[in-house]
C-alpha cells in the first residue's frame, strides 16, 4: 500500500484516501472542432505506459477533494514528488514545447 | 493413556512444563504431553513417526523440521465450524483436548490404500498439468476432482466462524522481523534512543535459535541473556512485543503486515476478544532477522520417516526434551551439526557415527564428539535411507572431494534416525518481498538479501552471518543504523561487546545432491520438495526437456508450489538444476518469494469488515418508517431503498401492479433521498455546466430546472438528472443515486486541471435532504391539503418549476419533476424532518389512498413512459443520439463540452450502431429477462448474428401486457419489425420493435 504526499494538505497519508487518476499534463485540445478523428483519437485514448518514471494525476478522494501530480517509478513504485496541478514536475521534466501543461 | 507413554521424551530438561500435562488427540488417538509442546513435539514424545502421506506418490511422511519449514506434519485442526485446515504441527501449540487429523493418507496415514497401488506417481511426471491433464481437456474436471482428494490438502470449514478478529493500523520507527540474537540486539539497539520499537516473532517466546542453544553470552547462559533483553524490552514504554505474530508480508513504502495469535495456543476458537489481530504496520525503518533455514541433505528415500534436520532433532532435545528415536546417524557437511550429535549423546542414547562429506575434519566439535567416542567418519556420505515407515538402517559411501561421485564400496550402518545438515539458508523471504534480487554468494553457499528496494536492512543469519557473536554484533550495529535513520541520536550506554564461548568452524562443503550408485534418473527416489514430491531426477528431467528458466523448472516440476512455498528444498532444486544445465548457482538464480511468508487466514485479513459492516449501508431518514411498514429492500449503491411494499400475503408482482395502478389513477409517495445532490455555487456556474452537460443552463431562469446529459470524453453517456437554478450564480444539480460521488470527482477534475480560471465551487448535499415525491392526477389535491403559502396553479408552478414554500409547517423546497410521467411534487425538506413530513404527506393522501411504492414501480413507470436508466439501459458505450435522445444535445453552443467533439467521430456516426427502442412480446404476459440476446432469424445455425439484448423488462399493469426497452442495432428504423429471443431453456420468445415510449406519449399526463 503506498504511502501519499499530499502537496495540499502536507502530509503523507495512506494509499486508501486516494484514486488513481491516470497519466498527468494531458491538455484538452482548446478548439476539438477542428482535428481529423485521428488526432482527436489520440488525444482521448492514447496514453504513455512506461518502465521507469512516470507522471501521473492523484485524486485525494477522502481528504481534501483536491488533484494533484505525482511523479512515480512503475517498477519501484518509489513517488519521486508529488505537486500541485498546474506546476511542472522537478524529476524526469517535460519537454518544453506547445503551452503551459496543466 | 499416560504419561509414560510418552517413549522419547527425557527425563529432565527442556522449555516444558511437566506439572502440566495435556491430552490431545492425533487422528483419534489419545496421547499427552506438556505445556510448551508444540504438536509436533508431542507427537515425537508419544513416539509417532508417520504423520502424513505424500502428495504425488502417497508415501509415508514423517516430521522433519521445528518450525515455518516443515514440509510434511500439515495438519487439520479441530472440527465443525472453527477446524482450521493446513497448519504445520511444528508451528501449532499444545493445549488441552486439542483435536488435530492428518489432511493426507485414505483411510489413514498409517494404513494407505493409495500408497499401495501406487498408480498417482505414475500418473504424475513433471509438468504433470500440461502433459496429462490436457488431453482430453474435457476429462480436466474428472482429474481436478480427484487430484485434490488424493492430493492431501485441508477442508475448509464450510459454517461460519464463530470467532472475531481485529485490524490494527501501527505506526513505528523501527519494526524488527524477528526476535532471536540479532533481533532482540537490534531492538534493544534501538530501543536505548527513544525510538518507536516494534519486535515481532512468530514464536511464543522470544529467543529464536537461542531457546535451544548451550552456548553462553558473556559468561551467562544464552537463555539468560535473553530474559534479560526482554526485560530491558519491556520496560520502555516505546516499545511494543509481539510473540506469536509473524511478519507475512512486506508491501511499498514500508507497508508491513503482522498475523498476531492471539489465542491459538489456548484453544481452536478464543474465549474472549479476537482471535487473531492482523498489524498494518507503516515503519519508518526495518530490521530483517529472521534467521536462516538448514538446508537438508538430498539422498535417495530421503523422505522416510526418521529422516530430519540436524537443527531439528537438537532443538527437540534442548527446548522440549524429547528425543525422537533410539539410534542416530549424523549426515553433515559442516561443523555445526556435530552439536546435534553431542546433544544426542548427552541424552543418552546412541550415536550410530557422524558422517561428513569433507575429506579432512578437525576443529573443537569435532574433538569433543571423538572424545565423546562418537564415530565420526570423514569423507563419506548418507547415499541412501533404508526403511519404508521407519529409517531402519543407512547406506553410506566415500565421496570425492567436490561431492559429485563416489568413490569407493557403499556399506549399511544400522540407526533408526538420520539427521542431516547441508548448511544454512538465509530466509530471505521478507527481502524479496521488496523486489531486492537474492545473489549467491559461494564462500557463505547461500543466496543473501539483494540491495535494499526499501528502508530495511537484514541482520544475523538471515544475512548470512553464521556465527552467535557475529549476529548480536550485526544485531547492534543494524539496530543502531536504523533508529538514527529513524532521526534517533545513539544512547551513550550502548554495550559494545559480546562474548559467546563458540567453537571455532571450519569451512562447510557445497553438497546440494548426494550421488548415488545408479544415476539419478535411475536411483532410488532423491527428494528435493517433500512437500509437492520433487525429486532430484524430475529436475534433471526438466532441464533435459528445456527448461532452463527457474521459474520455468519451477512452474513445470511443481518445485515450491507447496504451501511450504519451498523453503527446504528450493535452493538444493535450484542447484541441481544449475549442475544439469553446466551453469552456476549465480547464473541459475532463484526464484522470488512473495507473500505470504505462511499461510495466513482469511479471517485477519477480513477482519471485522464482514457481514452488515462489510460496506457501509446507507438510509434515508424515512427508513425506520418503510421498516416499519414491512418494505422489502433493494440495495442501490451502498443505499438501502425499499423496493415494494407487499401488503399482507402479496407477491412481489402483486404488489408492483397495485403500485402502478395507483399512481397512474390516483396518487403515489417515494422516497427520493438517495438521489444524489451538488450545491454548485460561483459566478461562472452556469458556463461550467454548459460545457459538462450537453445542453445549456446559461440561459436557464431562477425558479427553473432543467434535465442533462452528462457524456464523458468519448461521447458516451455517463450520468443524467436535473439541475435547478436556485439564484443568481446558485444551482442545484441531481445526480443518479449510484452515480453522485463519481459526478463529484468529475466535477472536481475538470475545474482544477483544465478550467482553474472558472470560479465555480461544489458541495455535496445529498444527505442533507429528504424527498418524498408526491405522483399521480391528484398530486395537486394532496400537496394542496399542507402548503398554504404556494400558488399551486399549473399557471404560476408549471412542469420544470420549483418554489420555496412551507409544507406542513416546515420550510420545504418544491419541483415539479416528473420520472414517472404524472403530475409531480418532489417535496424536500432538511433530513431530520423526513419522516414527519413523510408521515403528513401520507395523511394528506389518504382521502386519495395515497400509495408508498419502491423502486421497482417506479422502474416500471418510467419504462412506461421510456425514461432511461443509465447503467441499466446504458452500459457506457451509447450517445444520446443510441438512446433517441438527440433532442437533449445543444446545437449552438460556443463551447465545445464535453464529449461533442467524440459525437462525431466516424464510429459514432456509423449505422447500424445499437439504439434504444421498445419491444412487444408476440404473447402479451409474457416477460423478456433482461439481458436476453436478440437475433433476427430464428432459425439461424450457430453463432447466429447477435443484434442486441434487453435492457429492461416489466409487466405493465397499466397496459396490460408485458413491455420491454431494449437496444438493438439500427433499430430505430426498424418499427414494426419483428425479433427473436433465444433463451437459455430453449424457448424462443418473439417481439415487436416499437417505440420506447409505451404510454402517454404526448407527455401530457405530466403538464396538468
Amino acid at each position: 500500500m503506498l504511502h501519499i504526499y499530499c502537496p495540499h494538505c502536507q502530509q503523507h497519508r495512506e494509499e486508501d484516501e486516494f484514486s488513481y487518476s491516470g497519466e498527468a499534463h494531458i491538455q484538452r485540445p482548446s478548439n476539438p472542432e477542428i482535428l481529423t478523428d485521428k488526432d482527436w483519437g489520440d488525444y482521448l485514448f492514447f496514453r504513455k505506459n512506461p518502465r521507469g518514471l512516470h507522471h501521473e494525476m492523484w485524486y485525494h478522494a477522502a481528504g481534501c477533494r483536491r488533484y494533484f501530480n505525482a511523479t512515480r517509478d512503475t517498477v519501484s513504485y518509489e513517488i519521486m514528488e508529488t505537486y500541485p496541478v498546474g506546476t511542472r514536475p522537478q524529476i524526469a521534466p517535460l519537454p518544453t514545447i506547445g503551452d503551459d501543461a496543466t | 493413556m499416560t504419561t509414560a507413554d510418552q517413549v522419547n521424551r527425557l527425563e529432565s530438561g527442556g522449555r516444558i512444563h511437566r506439572e502440566k500435562p495435556l491430552s490431545f488427540t492425533f487422528d483419534g488417538k489419545k496421547m499427552i504431553g506438556y505445556e510448551g509442546d508444540t504438536l509436533a513435539s508431542a507427537l515425537l514424545a508419544n513416539g509417532v513417526s508417520v504423520v502424513a502421506r505424500s502428495f504425488k506418490y502417497s508415501r509415508p511422511r514423517g516430521i522433519v523440521g521445528h518450525g515455518a519449514e516443515e514440509p510434511n506434519a500439515i495438519i487439520q485442526l479441530g472440527e465443525g465450524n472453527a477446524t482450521v485446515p493446513n497448519l504445520r504441527a511444528t508451528q501449532v501449540e499444545l493445549y488441552e483436548g486439542l483435536q488435530a487429523t492428518a489432511v493426507s493418507g485414505w483411510p489413514n496415514v498409517e494404513f494407505d490404500l493409495m500408497g499401495l497401488i501406487g498408480i498417482f506417481g505414475r500418473l504424475m511426471p513433471p509438468g504433470f498439468y500440461y502433459k496429462t491433464f490436457m488431453r482430453p481437456q474435457r476429462l480436466w474436471m474428472t482429474y481436478e476432482h480427484i487430484i485434490r482428494k488424493a492430493a492431501g490438502l485441508g477442508k475448509a470449514p464450510t459454517e461460519a466462524d464463530p470467532d472475531s478478529y481485529d485490524k490494527l493500523n501501527q505506526h513505528c520507527d523501527v519494526l524488527v522481523v524477528g526476535a532471536g540474537p540479532a533481533g532482540l540486539a537490534a531492538a534493544l539497539t534501538a530501543a536505548r534512543t527513544g525510538a518507536r520499537v516494534i519486535i515481532a516473532d512468530e514464536q511464543q517466546g522470544f529467543g529464536g535459535s537461542l531457546l535451544a542453544s548451550v552456548l553462553s553470552i558473556n559468561a551467562q547462559p544464552a537463555a539468560g541473556w535473553v530474559a534479560d533483553t526482554i526485560d530491558e524490552l519491556k520496560s520502555f514504554d516505546s516499545v511494543q512485543l509481539l510473540p506469536r505474530s509473524t511478519v507475512f508480508g512486506y508491501y511499498d513504502h514500508n507497508f508491513l503486515a503482522i498475523l498476531e495469535r492471539r489465542s491459538d495456543h489456548v484453544g481452536l476458537t478464543a474465549i474472549t476478544g479476537s482471535r487473531q489481530r492482523l498489524h498494518r504496520v507503516r515503519a519508518k525503518q526495518v530490521v530483517l532477522a529472521t534467521g536462516a533455514i538448514e538446508r537438508p541433505l538430498v539422498f535417495a528415500h530421503n523422505d522416510v520417516p526418521g529422516v530430519m534436520l540436524a537443527s531439528s532433532v537438537s532443538t527437540y532435545i534442548q527446548r522440549y526434551a524429547v528425543i525422537p528415536g533410539r539410534t542416530l546417524l549424523l549426515s553433515t557437511t559442516n561443523d555445526g551439526a556435530y552439536q546435534t550429535a553431542i546433544d544426542w549423546h548427552q541424552a543418552g542414547r546412541h550415536v550410530a557415527a557422524i558422517v561428513d562429506s569433507r575429506p579432512q575434519v578437525n576443529g573443537p566439535l569435532i574433538e569433543t564428539a571423538k572424545q565423546l567416542g562418537i564415530h565420526v567418519i570423514s569423507g563419506h556420505a548418507v547415499i541412501e535411507a533404508l526403511g519404508k515407515k521407519r529409517v531402519t538402517g543407512a547406506i553410506i559411501a566415500p565421496i570425492n572431494s567436490t561431492g559429485a561421485a563416489l568413490t569407493g564400496t557403499p556399506k549399511t550402518l544400522s540407526c533408526d534416525l538420520i539427521a542431516s545438515s547441508g548448511g544454512w539458508s538465509p530466509a530471505i523471504h521478507l527481502s524479496s518481498h521488496t523486489g531486492a534480487k537474492p545473489y549467491w554468494d559461494d564462500k557463505k553457499i547461500a543466496f543473501l538479501p539483494g540491495n535494499s528496494r526499501q528502508q530495511e536492512q537484514s541482520a544475523g543469519s538471515a544475512n548470512g552471518c553464521w556465527t552467535l557473536q557475529g549476529c548480536l554484533q550485526e544485531g547492534i550495529e543494524v539496530g543502531a543504523a536504523a533508529a538514527q535513520k529513524a532521526g534517533f541520536s545513539p544512547a551513550v550506554d550502548q554495550p559494545v561487546d559480546f562474548h559467546c564461548n563458540e567453537p571455532l568452524q571450519q569451512s562447510p562443503h557445497a553438497l546440494f545432491l548426494v550421488p548415488h550408485p545408479k544415476s539419478t534418473s535411475r536411483a532410488p527416489s532423491q527428494f528435493v520438495d517433500l512437500q509437492l514430491d520433487v525429486t532430484a531426477a524430475a529436475i534433471e528431467l526438466a532441464a533435459r526437456e528445456g527448461y532452463e528458466s527457474v521459474e520455468h523448472a519451477k512452474r513445470y516440476t511443481a518445485m515450491g508450489f507447496g504451501t511450504d512455498q519451498g523453503k527446504l528444498g528450493n535452493i538444493n532444486g535450484i542447484a541441481i538444476l544449475a549442475n544439469a544445465l553446466g551453469q552456476t548457482i549465480s547464473e541459475t538464480g532463484t526464484t522470488m518469494f512473495r507473500p505470504a511468508y505462511t499461510p495466513t487466514t482469511f479471517g485477519a485479513i477480513a477482519g471485522r469488515d464482514i457481514g452488515a459492516l462489510f460496506d457501509p449501508e446507507r438510509y434515508t431518514a424515512m427508513h425506520r418508517w418503510h421498516q416499519e411498514h414491512g418494505a422489502t429492500w433493494e440495495n442501490v449503491g451502498q443505499w438501502k431503498r425499499p423496493w415494494y411494499f407487499p401488503q399482507q400475503s402479496e407477491h412481489m408482482h402483486e404488489a408492483v401492479n397495485r403500485e402502478c395502478l395507483a399512481v397512474r389513477n390516483s396518487v403515489g409517495i417515494l422516497d427520493a433521498s438517495t438521489l444524489g445532490k451538488i450545491d454548485i455555487q460561483g459566478p461562472d456556474a452556469a458556463e461550467f455546466i454548459t460545457r459538462i452537460y450537453t445542453n445549456s443552463y446559461l440561459k436557464l431562469a431562477i425558479g427553473k430546472c432543467r434535465y442533462g446529459v452528462m457524456l464523458k470524453e468519448d461521447g458516451m453517456i455517463f450520468d443524467d438528472g436535473v439541475t435547478a437554478c436556485l439564484a443568481e450564480n446558485h444551482y442545484l444539480m441531481f445526480t443518479t443515486t449510484g452515480g453522485a460521488a463519481g459526478v463529484l470527482a468529475w466535477l472536481e477534475l475538470w475545474q482544477q486541471t483544465e478550467w482553474p480560471d472558472l470560479q465555480v465551487y461544489f458541495t455535496s448535499v445529498t444527505d442533507h435532504w429528504a424527498t418524498a415525491t408526491v405522483t399521480g392526477p391528484n398530486a395537486r389535491k394532496v400537496i394542496a391539503k399542507v402548503c398554504d403559502d404556494i400558488d399551486l396553479s399549473n399557471d404560476n408552478f408549471a412542469f420544470m418549476d420549483w418554489r420555496d414554500g412551507t409544507v406542513a409547517e416546515i420550510k420545504a423546497r418544491l419541483f415539479r419533476i416528473s420520472f414517472t410521467g404524472e403530475l409531480s411534487y418532489e417535496v424536500n425538506v432538511p433530513a431530520h424532518y423526513g419522516r414527519f413530513i413523510w408521515e403528513k404527506l401520507l395523511e394528506a393522501g389518504k382521502e386519495f389512498d395515497i400509495t408508498p411504492y419502491g423502486t421497482e414501480t417506479m422502474h416500471v413507470l418510467r419504462a412506461e413512459k421510456g425514461f432511461i436508466i443509465v447503467g441499466q439501459d446504458t452500459d457506457g458505450s451509447v450517445t444520446p443520439h443510441d438512446m433517441n435522445m438527440s433532442w437533449v444535445i445543444a446545437k449552438n453552443k460556443t463551447f465545445s463540452f464535453l464529449g461533442k467533439r467524440s459525437l462525431e467521430r466516424s464510429d459514432s456516426l456509423r449505422d447500424q450502431r445499437k439504439q434504444l427502442v421498445g419491444l412487444k412480446t408476440r404473447e402479451p404476459q409474457q416477460v423478456l429477462p433482461e439481458g436476453a440476446q436478440i437475433v433476427n432469424d430464428q432459425n439461424q445455425l450457430l453463432p447466429m448474428a447477435m443484434q442486441g439484448h434487453v435492457t429492461s423488462s416489466y409487466y405493465s399493469a397499466n397496459l396490460g401486457h408485458s413491455i420491454a426497452l431494449a437496444v438493438v442495432k439500427g433499430g430505430l428504423n426498424r418499427l414494426g419489425e419483428t425479433v427473436y429471443c433465444p433463451l437459455a431453456d430453449g424457448r424462443i420468445l418473439a417481439a415487436e420493435i416499437v417505440s420506447s415510449v409505451f404510454y402517454d406519449p404526448e407527455g401530457a399526463r405530466q403538464h396538468v
